[in-house]
């Protein structure tokens, strides 16, 4: 009996020893309010995440910050728990990441959304107002009234990016439309309130709007599922939502979350990573819109012709989309 | 005409979002009126709205979705009960556990269950409360003031919209014109008396306790299965506390409880639609500004249009008998 429990401990100390080795490289993630299948922002991380994992076999750890005061505790532990590097999903990370960075400074941040300026950090922010005045552009085409709304999330600069590019690119198809904005609240309980975000899509579709587009996070999910019952077309945002409700959903906005965080992890792993800013737009895939199966069917030729165009001179630097945080 | 219609759609919405907080205020009504503080409400709207929307997923029926709601927060208000009737523990710890435990049984279910994070599957218009439109409404939608009134205000809500309206009439007529209603108001402010009579002071405040879980599972169903189609972690949002306050500010009686229910949502109401909006000789007004619009209104009645509110007298206070 004794052998035994020797012999078992043996096996248990050579698994471990081994699970040890794959461990070497340990990436993690830290997802924001909203959560980790939030169909949106923080699934998008999940999805990048989830295809390193695939693609090389290294697990990765995650942690779901579920109140603010969890943040930095979250990414203090992964440092200490020894992960090489940790992508800290969202804006709200930002003062987190600038004391966990500096308490480590061998770990290395990556921080979506948000710049901090520290060695040790790799800030990954979007032109969100590029891909936004695309999906405006649909809106605009799309829209019978000549009436669209804009559902935000928290009210905060970065979604005011969104809807000032939304509505550039609106108005860039039809100067006289009318644009409706609501924002869901001013804290961070309103990336995850799908009632609220549902009635405000209704007083939107009330007042005659018939397209509407959210940017905010699990609180569009309830944005969706009112212009699904209204009959009316809604757009998408971060992730690609087309296919939530297919018939309605008439695009998303793309943000590729899912790249920079693979990349992120990529270059960790291949020690090619480095600190600073990078600013992903058209140019740079980083945002688009999207086109697919769900909702070919809603984008005619002439539509899809003209904002392919657009991206074109936005890449072109012919047409210039006002950034919000740099007015 | 365009004020009308304004006003009509602002109506509208008010009956849609203060359906939750009617049903729950009322819910809080029961059992603060028989003696037992509720601060669980919020708990036992998320619980009722996880379960209804998972039952409805799993089974594709919204009446199956409600039985279920309703069951899961008769559980908790059971749990409720047993802890501060049976046990005399403290009413407001009891609650607040239950609202801690909800919060998070709703989502780690969701997660065993499901695998989709802490919600659930969204679910079929099938399994939904879905806007009952009244014959003629879309005909009559055109006749101003009159026609929309019907088409806009009265027509067009889901199924718990009118069940919390007709239970308001209902709840009122059993508190204080039944037997059950006085023994219900007599055992929240001197149940020594009730107990003295030979009806059993623990069985009413359980059965007020029941009819409480009744009425907060319509709530969270309505939540889940009528205005949404899914389940997601924290979303009864602060709607229990609100419909506790709104029990208050309405003094623990059914019509003013239920116009501080209208009081709440029509302010939730306006302000959605004056975000942004430019007011003439104002301007456009700060979301912030506009969002503090419901709490600057509560605060603003409570301080100077509706005087003491009187508590049940026994209401947080478990009976003990005399030995």
């Amino acid at each position: 009996m004794k052998r035994l429990i020797v012999a078992a401990l043996a096996a248990i100390g050579i698994a471990a020893g081994g699970m040890a080795q794959a461990e070497d490289f340990t990436p993690a993630v830290v997802f924001d309010m909203g959560g980790k299948f939030d169909k949106s922002f923080n699934e998008a991380a999940f999805n990048g995440a989830e295809k390193f994992a695939a693609d090389t076999g290294i697990q990765y750890r995650d942690f779901e910050v579920t109140n603010p005061s969890m943040r930095e505790q979250a990414l203090r532990n992964m440092a200490r728990r020894g992960a090489q590097v940790v992508v800290a999903m969202g804006f709200a990370q930002a003062a987190a990441v600038e004391t966990v960075a500096q308490e480590f400074p061998e770990t290395k941040f990556t921080l979506i959304d948000m710049v901090v300026d520290l060695p040790n950090v790799q800030s990954v922010i979007f032109k969100e107002h590029e891909g936004s005045f695309l999906v405006g552009m649909a809106a605009a085409m799309a829209s019978q009234t000549g009436k669209v709304g804009f559902v935000g999330g928290m009210d905060i600069p970065l979604i005011r990016k969104f809807a000032l590019g939304y509505v550039e690119g609106a108005q860039h198809v039809n100067p006289d439309i009318e644009i409706f904005q609501n924002m869901t609240g001013t804290t961070p309980s309103a990336w995850n309130d799908p009632t609220k975000g549902g009635e405000l899509a209704r007083s939107q579709f009330d007042r005659g709007a018939d397209v509407v587009y959210a940017a905010a996070g699990g609180t569009g999910i309830g944005v969706y599922q009112a212009a699904k019952d209204a009959g009316k077309l809604a757009i998408g945002v971060d992730s690609n939502q087309n296919y939530i409700h297919p018939g309605t959903m008439l695009t998303s906005m793309v943000k590729r979350v899912d790249v920079a965080v693979y990349e992120s992890f990529r270059a960790a792993k291949d020690g090619t990573w480095q600190g600073g800013i990078q600013i992903l737009g058209l140019a740079e895939d980083g945002v688009g819109w999207a086109l697919d199966e769900h909702n070919r069917s809603l984008v005619s030729a002439e539509m899809e012709a003209a904002i392919e165009q657009a991206r074109t001179d936005i890449i072109a630097g012919n047409i210039a989309v006002t950034d919000y945080m740099a007015q | 005409m365009e004020a009308v219609t304004w006003i009509v759609l602002v109506i509208d919405a008010t009956l849609r979002v203060s359906t939750p907080l009617i049903l729950a205020a009322f819910a809080g009504m029961f059992a603060e009126r028989s003696g037992v503080v509720d601060i669980g409400l919020e708990g036992k709207m998320l619980g009722a709205a996880f379960a209804a929307a998972a039952a409805a997923f799993a089974t594709g029926s919204a009446w199956l979705g409600l039985l279920a709601g309703m069951g899961a927060s008769v559980g908790l208000a059971m749990i409720h009960a047993f802890a501060c009737v049976t046990h005399r523990g403290d009413q407001v710890v009891s609650g607040m556990a239950l609202n801690i435990l909800v919060a998070g049984l709703g989502p780690v279910l969701s997660l065993a269950w499901f695998g989709q994070g802490g919600h659930t599957p969204i679910v079929a218009d099938t399994a939904r409360f879905r806007p009952i439109h009244f014959p003629f409404a879309d005909r009559l939608s055109d006749v101003p003031f009159i026609g929309q009134i019907y088409s806009e205000i009265v027509s067009g809500h889901n199924l718990i919209v009118y069940i919390a309206l007709g239970m308001v009439p209902l709840a009122a007529w059993f508190i204080y014109k039944t037997r059950f209603g006085l023994r219900l108001r007599a055992v929240g402010e001197a149940p020594e008396a009730v107990d003295t009579a030979g009806i059993s002071v623990a069985g009413m405040r359980y059965r007020a306790m029941i009819v409480c879980g009744i009425l907060c599972g319509v709530a969270g169903t309505s939540l889940s299965i009528a205005q949404n189609a899914l389940f997601v972690r924290d979303m009864s949002a602060g709607m229990g506390y609100l419909a506790l306050a709104a029990l208050i500010f309405g003094k623990w009686r059914p019509v003013p409880t239920l116009f501080a229910c209208f009081l709440f949502a029509f302010a939730d109401a306006v302000q959605a639609r004056l975000q942004g909006v430019d007011i003439p000789g104002v301007g456009i007004i700060p979301v912030q500004a506009i969002q503090a619009l419901p709490y600057l209104l509560t605060v603003l009645l409570l301080a100077g249009f509706v005087g003491k509110a009187v508590p049940p007298k026994a209401s947080g206070v478990p009976y003990v008998k005399e030995r």
